[in-house]
């Protein structure tokens, strides 16, 4: 089926198996491949991107219905390649990421969680970062970027 | 050296994301078609028939591989094991695990190949599976009738049956299980290849140690290692699950050969969790003796280690289970004895810690059980069994000689960072008054082997190019470690260049000539020693170019590192820069490259990190549910180079720590089917479920090398995996609670609860 979507600001027209899986449309029809795929279940948050701003695991979206939406990926914070995101500098001053796998996933995830509430607590932070796994941080600098972000914004 | 410096890997990882195998877009790659492999439904069952005609007719199908149509000999165990428990590449006549693989179906395109793969029948005849390696290690039933024995390999050391625990006053004995758990790492194994005109194979695969893969799958394809082109792209995480190359890998350069077709492999988050491997997975009894004033003088400790179906690393580490068994303890008798044992599960392997974890859990619960029986507070039991501080080096009477340490000042440390006696107050307050919320207060102290296994050589290359810019090249692999920040960060120290103009290449087998990869904690006291050697010999060669350039004596330069200058002493002010100094040697040398120095470090041998952590739970005796509160954690792994990278390494490893003390547990059902092969299954460790961690820096210098370094990415699965389960029962103690086995959830915990009220 056609499909026509806004994907970091630009205008996306395409042709997909009715079952493509937006995060495959984006990783492998538009080679965005800064989210990634870390598990079959939904679990690990690692494909997480924004639609119509907030975020969303896209291993669990059809392509086609996030037709006529906008769609922020990694790719998309930043096009120059500067860390110009409060959250991407929080991540990198924070060594929020080892392997930066989750990475992607995470700082979209922690965008979403700060755009809903501004100034969380520590256990706001962990419950709302709950659906994004990662194996090399212990989520000990991934909270503390969060919180950094949040403060860097008040 | 020690100051925070922020990696420079990351604003690519922030900003595009890194180039996973998954993600590479490389034009070799124009044209791959897809692997998909299919895989045993039944753990242990004969193959009647494999039916591949309705898939080869599916869309896109270009072929599809069964066991018989691959002129390979199976593939024999390492470290000397029997070779009767070899591997078939694909399963032929007997499948001996869910999740073995049982024929490729090669596709177009990658949807197709999940289509066609469900398409293969396989006919299987059922055989009685053994799970349990308890039952394996004892049963008539041979998984391997060539081998002749279910036991794939033995360790001992004293007798675990003699008479050592004669005239100790006080004798427990415990039955603990440290939990099968899976490496996880978030992304999963892949490998994508394409074999050029030339006859050479360019091979991209997520690993931990690429010139052992190179030389792998050389062997495999029967090629020359020369004739692999051997890329590490960024890996999604290892953890010891990918330091092997797996048959899978190795088989889509293998059938991109015969296909004549680039050809990519990704496997799936259940494939993973099937069929990558498995850490720990031991069945150990521990018996404890000593006096009632606290004195450890008897400690046996007896291991099953389940291998899983084709004996793998996992079959070996109880050798560092053996190693490790006395800890950070000096108890004159000492017995060990464990044997792996193959059953119908997947092969184990190494997981952050390797063995080690495992002999630090049974020592660490050891002690937790005797000072219960002599009612002892348990860190004061520590403290009275402790090698002394003036006692190194220590030879133990395992074999492990213990280069530097000061067990009880880890100790100290960590207590009264955590203020334990105000802990140990507030949790007699609840007990006293009967709170449904009990305070768990769990202590480890722990010593381990890093660079235990080696490679011990690693090769560095050092070029300061006429630009200033440097590159250096090293054998090691990261995986998240940093090291491109940190090895850079030791060049900068000696040459005086900054961070920002140092490069560092690694994982490509055709820029880096040879190289031990990343695993066991080794990269820095190999490897980054290496960059350091090279770096010195790097500024010896450029002195003796800039004497030349300033017609002094060799004797008499100096580089000013500040300023990035070659000067003579006491004439500050007539100078060589390093692009000059580069430029010169460059001509001399007749090549652009600049000024190259390249150059090998062996170390004298393994080094000893240590360290004490305490976690703090709270238990509801009402559910059972477990609250981890605090872990405090002192690691000392000698002098830290980037202590950022180094707290990144002790965060993950004590989240991994407290997963398997808490939740994570890989599970098989009692006809071998894993019932937490998925991520929806598995109880991978979340971020609500910890508390941000507290640690406490602790620097003793080892002389092993020349930079003082131990290495630190183990330690805290080992330290706090202990730590945590201790906690757990620590907090039910009162209640006639002596042993609760890992994962310590809410099931067991109430269970445990139940049982001591019923006492």
């Amino acid at each position: 089926m056609k499909v026509s979507l806004t994907v970091n600001g630009q205008r996306r027209e395409a042709d997909v198996e009715d079952r493509t899986l937006l995060i495959h449309f984006l990783r492998d029809q538009l080679d965005l491949t800064g989210a990634n795929v870390g598990c079959d279940t939904t679990s690990c948050g690692a494909c997480t991107v924004l639609v119509d701003g907030e975020s969303v695991k896209s291993c669990t979206v059809l392509t086609a219905s996030a037709d006529g939406s906008d769609i922020t990926t990694i790719e998309g914070l930043s096009p120059a390649g500067q860390l110009d995101h409060p959250v991407q500098k929080a991540f990198r001053e924070k060594h929020g990421l080892q392997c930066g796998f989750c990475t992607p996933g995470m700082v979209m995830a922690a965008i979403s969680l700060l755009e809903e509430n501004p100034h969380p607590t520590e256990e706001e932070v962990r419950s709302g970062l709950e659906g994004n796994l990662c194996r090399c941080t212990g989520y000990h600098n991934i909270v503390a970027a969060v919180l950094s972000a949040a403060e860097a914004g008040k | 050296m020690g100051t925070r410096v922020l990696r420079t890997e990351d604003p690519k990882f922030l900003t595009v994301g890194g180039t996973y195998v998954d993600d590479l877009r490389d034009e070799r790659l124009t044209g791959a078609a897809w692997v998909t492999y299919v895989r045993s439904a039944v753990a242990h069952a004969k193959i009647t028939g494999i039916d591949a005609e309705e898939a080869r007719r599916a869309p896109g199908v270009l072929a599809v591989i069964t066991g018989a149509d691959l002129p390979l000999p199976p593939i024999p165990p390492q470290f000397g094991m029997n070779p009767g428990f070899a591997k078939p590449w694909l399963a032929t006549d007997v499948v001996r695990y869910v999740g073995e693989p049982v024929a490729a179906v090669i596709t177009e395109q990658r949807y197709q190949g999940e289509d066609a793969a469900e398409l293969v029948v396989v006919d299987y005849d059922a055989l009685d599976p053994l799970v349990d390696p308890r039952q394996s290690a004892t049963d008539q039933q041979l998984l391997f009738p060539d081998a002749g024995t279910n036991i794939a390999a033995a360790f001992a050391i004293g007798d675990v049956d003699g008479d050592m625990f004669d005239g100790c006053e006080v004798v427990v004995r415990q039955d603990v299980v440290n939990s099968r758990v899976a490496p996880a790492p978030l992304e999963v194994r892949g490998t994508a290849c394409a074999w050029g005109d030339d006859g050479r194979l360019t091979i991209w695969t997520s690993t931990q140690n690429p010139h052992a893969a190179r030389d792998a799958i050389a062997a495999s394809c029967g090629v020359e290692p020369a004739q692999v082109h051997l890329i590490t792209p960024d890996v999604g995480g290892g953890f010891g699950a990918k330091i092997g190359t797996s048959p899978e890998d190795i088989l889509v350069a293998i059938l991109a050969k015969s296909l004549d077709r680039p050809l990519r492999w990704t496997e799936n988050r259940s494939e993973n969790m099937q069929a990558m491997g498995h850490g720990r997975a031991q069945h150990q009894k521990i018996t404890i003796g000593g006096s009632r004033d606290g004195k450890v003088t008897a400690y046996a400790l007896e291991v099953v280690q389940d291998a899983g179906a084709y004996p793998n690393l996992g079959a070996f580490l109880p050798f560092f289970t053996q190693m490790m068994a006395p800890g950070v303890y000096d108890i004159p008798n000492i017995a060990y004895k464990s044997v792996s044992v193959v059953t119908n599960t997947c092969h184990t392997l190494a997981y952050r810690g390797a063995g080690r974890p495992e002999a630090t859990a049974a020592i660490e619960r050891a002690i937790d059980c005797f000072a219960a029986e002599i009612a002892m507070d348990p860190a004061d039991v520590r403290r009275k069994n402790f090698i002394a501080k003036d006692a190194f080096p220590h030879m133990t009477p395992t074999g492990a000689n213990y280069d530097s340490g000061d067990y009880a000042g880890a100790l100290d440390k960590v207590l009264a960072a955590a203020g334990y006696d105000d802990l140990r107050a507030e949790q007699k307050r609840r007990r006293d008054s009967g709170a449904q919320k009990q305070l768990g207060i769990g202590v480890s102290a722990y010593v381990e082997i890093t660079n235990g296994a080696g490679p011990f050589d690693e090769l560095a290359r050092v070029e300061v190019h006429p630009s200033g810019d440097v590159t250096v090249w090293t054998g090691t692999s990261p995986h998240g470690q940093g090291h491109a920040t940190s090895w850079a960060m030791l060049a900068s120290d000696e040459l005086g260049i900054p961070v920002e103009r140092i490069t560092v290449k690694h994982g490509d087998t055709d820029e880096v000539a040879t190289g031990g990869g990343t695993m066991g904690s080794r990269s820095l006291q190999a490897g980054g020693v290496a960059v350091h050697e090279v770096a010195v010999l790097t500024v010896e060669r450029a002195k003796s170019v800039a004497a030349d350039l300033l017609e002094a004596a060799e004797g008499d330069i100096q580089l000013d590192k500040d300023r990035g200058v070659f000067h003579v002493a006491g004439s500050p002010d007539e100078v060589k820069s390093w692009p000059e100094v580069a430029a010169a040697a460059a001509a001399k040398e007749g090549t652009e490259r600049g000024l190259v120095v390249e150059g090998s470090f062996t170390a004298q041998g393994a080094t000893f990190p240590f360290g004490a952590h305490l976690a703090v739970v709270e238990v509801d005796t009402g559910t059972g549910r477990v609250d981890l509160t605090r872990v405090v954690s002192v690691d000392d792994a000698g002098k830290i180079v980037n202590p950022i990278a180094a707290e990144g390494q002790r965060h993950g490893g004590i989240a991994q720590g407290a997963a398997q003390a808490l939740l994570e547990e890989m599970r098989y059902d009692p006809d071998g089917n894993p019932v937490t092969g998925n991520f929806a299954d598995y109880g991978f460790i979340t971020a609500d479920l910890l508390p941000s961690f507290e640690l406490v820096d602790m620097a003793t210098p080892t002389t092993i090398n020349p930079l003082g370094v131990k290495g630190i990415g183990e330690s805290g699965t080992i330290g706090a995996t202990p730590a945590v389960q201790n906690a757990v029962i620590d907090a039910v103690a009162h209640l006639g609670i002596r042993h609760i086995d890992m994962p310590t959830t809410s099931e067991k915990v109430w269970r445990a609860i139940q049982e001591g009220a019923a006492r």
